[in-house]
């Protein structure tokens, strides 16, 4: 079936459609990783943005199976279901081969109500997104549809746990996870290093609950968005409990702290991102997934600039001089994406008395 | 040299093994620490603990990473105790080897003993392993710094399962069937042992992995840049060799910047938006009994990359680029007697198998149980032979798009379809089909690039560049290596490019092979990483509108397509390509030499079998049978008698159907003797001419050269300029050409004419310290060379002398008979300067792996005219205090002589001493083999002789002329009275 993207500039690409029949509006991102598109789909920070893959062949792997891990999280995916309103691709392997692998992509978009579009010159459009800066864009397959911006909605509240659920209940340490749209590998992370999750909605307020240290999980849209976060973790940080944000994370405590926030043109979404410690100047390769960013020219006092992007300089990281706070940009869990920052997990966890 | 030019420091990561194995070796024996010499970037230590199989295995058990079970043995029989352990099949590796050399897979006792001693022949320690066949094998490519960034460039996924050795592998990159978690945790998996090894620089690690788990074993780490860094590098445009040398004087990764971009690091990991196909190219058919099969082993000499935006275009563009008569994978004439047989037991033809076996029905199950490659792959091909039915049907503007988004070249669909390709051209630029042009930019388009590093595909809308009004000169590349066309054709297109830029054009390259300098995309100003077919360079030319096209600095491959482009309308620089049509076609060029007087042997044009045999009988045998438009010598035969000739008629009418096959008289005894020259509007210019040191019958890409000539007639000389003269003039050649000549008695005869660079260009221009190439491209574009050409020495006043020696790669293959004939077979060459002839010839056969005989020679001459002809180089070597062992008649011949000897029996007699004992011992220096006659047949009785000395690398002379000249100089000079002079000294 043939179908369409409109992008808000009026322009249009053709292709096939190959997943569920409807039409779509969305927010039109790409991202250059090579491998994980269900990894990829799953990561609620997607939510409400229709995903272009500048990697040309997809599917060729399949999708693995809905099995849970021993928390009960699915144990191949990052989220309970496909969090992106759309894919766009240029070439879609209508066969698809891996022991893993227990349905097509395609099948799976049909049973979650997911469209994708085939056939697209990706790499034409990536450019149109990276000189124009990202845009709202709707996916014409079956339906009429009107544009719609996401970052008008509180996304992170879309994504978000409904109650408090804790995970590794007998993890010698306590963590709150404020959930944004956590992945599920920042869940599984933490536990695998003996943590106990406690897993909260983003605007819950956890200060009268017992633990040891606070996580900021990473998530979708505009952070200024979620102001009873930042209020709960400026509080919690002023009873000096290590604290560890991660994506969106980095953004609300940067803004717990002080710091100011931007919109970037096209984002960072990629799983080969250089992020520089701007101590050792060690350069981590880095798997990243965010439209907004800490403003580090201006930092608020007792805290400084941790981790800078090699390539456009933009902010990666923030730390405070003295006391257990830090965030990074990037996502040390990856999945999918490097696991070279994964000891920063161990950091936090040592942070924690 | 290091006594001599006392360095600093000493790179050992950059020349491959060779290099590496070299360092070790000074290392080893103290030679750098005792002149002070640094070795920059990864330490020796680090070196052998990768090369050393022992080391290895302990050094990644320390970090619990995974390595095959294996047990290192030194002799036969704890390999066999060790096999018993592991169980069959197993597979035996080399320590410290290059291109699997010695690996084999071996299912039971009795072929685990022989492969066992031949590979304890050249290595003394093995390694026997537990056979990981049918997994997949995936490498990566790894940066490291001496601050403990580390990164990996690129992944890459053999199509081929583990079993087949990966510069034998279709190679994809990046991985197409890994997950994210596969990816990455390999991923983890090299950067953790690289760490751990302590390499600075670049690396390559292979990878098994289980196609049904998740389970892996880490086959090798190369501490060293590879054939894949190589292709890594222009995989992804990321300069690994550029980076690998700063990181080994000690910047970091971060402070480098990515080239590409220019503004952002070099501490990054490139992200591809298409993808990349590799392909070996093979030429097994050069070889008489060589075994077919592809294995653990390497036999392939070359290899292209194609660049596409889905798995099918990349592919079917390799395959043409191989340039072995493939129109893709579909549309071709293959037969298969044993189908199955051929998609299990893999040969350099399995891909075809594959097309047959689908065409035929076979599911991809079926396949995939053979052949144990990936369905996914396999898929993707069925795919590719959905459409060639479907093109077989009614051709609409809908299946010709399916088709071009598929890789089909129009000449596939034109043969599909059964019409002229310039017809299906036409409809489909009616129907404005027409590819687009994509840069490769390392980031996927997320920030802007500025290279120039382009390919072709249908799979987009979009050109990523605009096309300019400067005046631009396109120059067509040699494509894949193979014999016959190495390295040579890339120097002269390299220097063109390089002249033109001087000149103030812009310059665009056309080429696919990714071992070449051309293709790096800083040579030029536009690199076209895409085919060089009629059709891809006539749709480049019709978006860039160049002034023209240079076709003679590229070899065989671009000739043979300047009659269709100039056809079509593209302007072709220098030498018009009816000139080069009335050259390359053997029946227009010997009529042309007829008409102007120059001699030629006798010859004629084949119509039938019939005439052929009578102009054999006519004539006298032995006849040359040589098809036209042809390279090294490709089914050209020398046929002794009738049965022969109807043999090599059917197999040289079936290498170029569309040109017609020639046989001449075959003179013996006769010298060979060629001149390389510019010329400017019919005038020669510029020439060197340089003498074979065998006689006639080894092909010129095989013959040692010599420049200046040392034992021509200064008469002969001055024929050949005058020859050359009259050719030139009547050819009206602007531009580089080559002519090969016969000498006997005072006369020569023209055997050969190419308008275009030769293989030997690159040669006479270092030699002579004259850029034949620059002075030709000045011609080309009509620029003045007088001065330039006033101010050269000619070759007769030369106070050294030049030695080429070709590079053979027998031991490699396997079955094949050492030995060189009228068609081509070495794989590389060599040259070396001295102050004479002898030590110039002693340099370069040193070069080529020869060693000074120690102790004894063995001696086997093949008929009486040999044996006399060899009496006085038996007497040198006696001289010389060796000791002469020697086959039966040659024995008694020599004891005749009054040459004592001492007498070996026949390799299958059980007499002793035998000839197979005292090669297999190691008790022999040198073979010298000569076989009686040109003929097959009369050869077959030291093949085993032959082929022994290959596989336990003992050097092998099989020419009469070239042993003498060797023995001569060996008697002249000693390895210490070789001098060590830099070229400049010279």
């Amino acid at each position: 079936m043939s179908a369409k993207l409109v992008l808000e500039d009026k322009s249009v690409f053709y292709g096939a459609s190959f997943g569920a029949s409807r039409s779509v509006a969305g927010e039109v991102v790409f991202n250059t990783s090579m491998v994980g598109y269900p990894e990829a789909m799953t990561d609620p920070s997607y939510r409400g943005q229709i995903l272009v893959l500048t990697y040309p062949l997809v599917g060729n792997y399949g999708v693995p199976s809905d099995e849970k891990d021993e928390l009960g999280l699915l144990k191949n995916f990052e989220s309970d279901k496909i969090q992106i309103s759309g894919l766009i691709i240029s070439d879609y392997s209508y066969k698809h081969s891996h022991w893993s692998s227990v349905r097509s992509l395609a099948d799976w978009m049909k049973k979650q109500n997911i469209p994708g579009i085939a056939g697209v010159d990706t790499r034409a459009l990536t450019k149109k997104l990276r000189e124009k800066g990202v845009m709202l864009g709707k996916m014409v397959i079956e339906g009429k549809i009107d544009f719609e911006d996401p970052n008008k909605r509180n996304l992170a509240a879309e994504v978000s746990v409904r109650e408090k659920v804790v995970y590794n209940e007998s993890g010698k340490k306590k963590v709150v996870l404020v959930d944004c749209g956590a992945k599920n590998n920042i869940i599984r992370s933490l536990a695998q290093r003996g943590c106990c999750v406690i897993r909260v909605p983003w605007d819950y307020n956890f200060l009268e609950e017992e633990f040891d240290g606070l996580m900021v999980s990473n998530g979708p849209g505009d952070p200024k968005m979620c102001d009873a976060a930042i209020k709960n973790v400026a509080a919690t940080m002023k009873k000096g409990i290590p604290t560890f944000g991660i994506c969106l994370g980095n953004q609300i405590v940067g803004l717990a702290a002080g710091c100011d926030t931007y919109k970037l043109k096209y984002g960072h979404r990629s799983q080969n991102q250089p992020c520089t410690d701007m101590e050792t100047k060690r350069c981590y390769i880095t798997t990243q997934n965010h439209g907004f960013a800490v403003d580090a020219r201006k930092m608020p006092s007792g805290w400084e600039e941790w981790f800078r992007n090699e390539n456009d300089g933009t902010n990666e990281g923030l730390r405070h001089k003295t006391k257990p706070f830090m965030s990074v940009q990037f996502h040390p869990e990856a999945t999918p994406g490097p696991v070279d920052t994964a000891f920063l997990f161990d950091r936090f966890v040592g942070m924690m008395k | 040299m290091i006594a001599k030019e006392k360095p600093d420091g000493i790179l050992l990561s950059f020349g491959g093994q060779t290099a590496l194995n070299c360092g070790v070796e000074l290392e080893r024996r103290g030679v750098l620490k005792k002149y002070g010499v640094k070795v920059l970037g990864t330490p020796v230590e680090t070196i052998r603990n990768t090369e050393d199989r022992q080391l290895f295995v302990d050094k990644l058990n320390e970090i619990n990473k995974k390595t095959p079970r294996s047990f290192a043995v030194k002799t036969v029989s704890d390999a066999v105790k060790a096999a018993k352990k592991l169980g069959f099949p197993i597979i035996i590796r080399c320590a410290f080897s290059l291109g699997g050399q010695g690996s084999n897979i071996c299912y039971e006792e009795e072929s685990l003993k022989k492969s066992a001693a031949i590979a304890l022949s050249n290595t003394p320690q093995i390694l026997v392993e537990e056979y990981l066949g049918g997994w997949k094998e995936v490498e990566y490519e790894v940066v490291r710094d001496s601050y403990d960034n580390c990164i990996t460039v690129c992944n890459m996924e053999n199509f081929d399962p583990l079993g087949i050795h990966t510069g034998e592998s279709i190679v994809v990159a990046p991985s197409q069937t890994l997950t994210n978690h596969e990816y990455h945790k390999l991923r983890e998996i090299s950067i953790a042992v690289i760490k751990h090894l302590g390499i600075i620089g670049e690396c390559n690690i292979q990878f098994a992995l289980d196609p049904k788990s998740d389970d892996y074993r880490i086959i090798e780490v190369n501490a060293r840049l590879s054939r894949s860094s190589a292709l890594a590098s222009k995989a992804t445009g990321y300069p690994l060799a550029f980076v690998a040398a700063k990181l080994a004087l000690g910047y970091s990764l971060p402070e480098l910047r990515n080239s590409i971009t220019k503004s952002t690091t070099a501490c990054f990991e490139p992200a591809l938006d298409y993808i990349v196909v590799k392909i070996p190219r093979w030429d097994l058919k050069k070889f008489k009994n060589v075994s077919k099969l592809i294995g653990t082993g390497m036999k392939s000499v070359g290899e292209v990359m194609a660049i596409g935006r889905n798995f099918e275009e990349s592919f079917q563009k390799a395959l043409r680029m191989l340039d072995i008569g493939m129109y893709g994978l579909a549309a071709n004439n293959m037969e298969f007697s044993d189908l199955d047989s051929e998609l299990k037991n893999p040969t350099d033809e399995r891909v075809f198998a594959i097309a047959e076996a689908f065409r035929k029905g076979y599911t991809v199950e079926k396949v995939n149980a053979f052949s144990r490659i990936d369905c996914w792959y396999l898929e993707k091909m069925k795919g590719i032979m959905d459409i060639e039915k479907e093109i077989r049907g009614k051709l609409s503007p809908e299946v010709l798009l399916r088709a071009k988004k598929a890789g089909f070249s129009d000449k596939q669909i034109s043969l599909l379809q059964d019409k002229p390709e310039l017809e299906i051209r036409k409809y489909r630029k009616e129907n404005r089909i027409m590819p687009v042009v994509k840069q490769i930019d390392t980031l996927a388009a997320e920030y802007p690039a500025k290279t120039n590093y382009l390919y072709m595909t249908y799979n987009g809308i979009e050109n990523d560049i605009e096309f300019s009004n400067k005046k631009t000169v396109i120059v067509l590349g040699s494509g894949a290596y193979r014999i016959g066309s190495s390295v040579e054709f890339d120097w002269c297109c390299v220097n063109a490019v390089f002249t033109l830029r001087k000149l103030g054009y812009n310059t665009i390259m056309i080429n696919y092979n990714p071992e070449t300098v051309s293709t790096d995309y800083d040579e030029c100003d536009r690199l076209y990483f895409d085919e060089l077919s009629f059709e891809n360079v006539a749709d480049i030319y019709d978006r860039e509108k160049p002034e023209g096209v240079i076709i003679s600095m590229g070899g065989q491959i671009p000739n043979n397509i300047a009659m269709k482009l100039r056809n079509y309308g593209c302007r072709i620089f220098g030498t018009k390509p009816e000139s080069i049509d009335n050259a390359e076609d053997r029946y227009k060029f010997s009529s042309l030499l007829d008409r102007l007087g120059v001699e030629q042997p006798e010859w004629r044009e084949l119509k039938s079998a019939k005439e052929a045999k009578e102009f054999a009988q006519k004539a006298g045998y032995p006849v040359l049978v040589r098809p036209s438009y042809v390279l090294s010598g490709a089914a050209m035969s020398v046929a002794t008698n009738d049965d022969e000739l109807q043999e090599y008629l059917t197999k040289a009418s079936k290498v170029n159907q569309e040109y017609p096959v020639v046989i001449s008289k075959f003179i013996t005894n006769a010298r060979e003797i060629e001149i390389d020259a510019v010329a400017n509007n019919g005038k020669l210019v510029v020439w060197a001419v340089t003498e074979h040191l065998e006689n006639a019958g080894v092909h010129s890409g095989d013959a040692t050269m010599v420049l200046p000539p040392q034992k021509t007639y200064l008469e002969t000389i001055r024929r050949i300029e005058k020859t050359a003269r009259v050719i030139a003039h009547s050819l009206k050649i602007t531009g580089p050409f080559n002519i090969q000549f016969l000498a006997k008695e005072g006369f020569i005869k023209v055997i050969e004419c190419n308008l275009r660079a030769s293989r030997s260009f690159p040669f006479v221009s270092k030699v002579l310290k004259t850029n034949f190439i620059e002075l030709a491209v000045k011609m080309i574009m009509g620029r003045s060379v007088s001065e330039e050409v006033a101010s050269q020495r000619t070759f007769a006043t030369l106070d050294y002398v030049g030695v080429k020696a070709p590079q053979f790669s027998f031991s490699r293959l396997t079955g094949a008979d050492p030995i060189v004939t009228v068609e081509m077979s070495s794989t590389g060459e060599v040259a070396c300067l001295g102050e004479d002839a002898e030590e110039a010839l002693l340099k370069s056969m040193l070069a080529t792996g020869f060693r000074f005989p120690k102790k004894r020679v063995l001696l086997s001459i093949g008929g009486n005219e040999n044996k006399v002809r060899m009496l006085e180089t038996a007497r040198v070597l006696k001289k010389l205090g060796l000791e002469i062992c020697a086959t039966e008649k040659t024995s008694k011949f020599l004891e005749q002589e009054g040459i004592g000897n001492t007498l070996l029996n026949k390799i299958g007699e059980r007499k002793k001493p035998n000839i197979y004992d005292y090669l297999t011992g190691k008790k022999i220096d040198l073979v010298i083999n000569i076989p009686i006659g040109m003929s097959w047949r009369e050869r077959q009785d030291g093949y085993i002789i032959r082929r022994a000395a290959a596989d336990f690398s003992i050097p092998l002379i099989t020419n009469a002329q070239l042993a003498k000249s060797v023995v001569n100089a060996i008697a002249m000079k000693k390895h210490k009275d070789l001098q060590i002079k830099s070229w400049e000294e010279y």
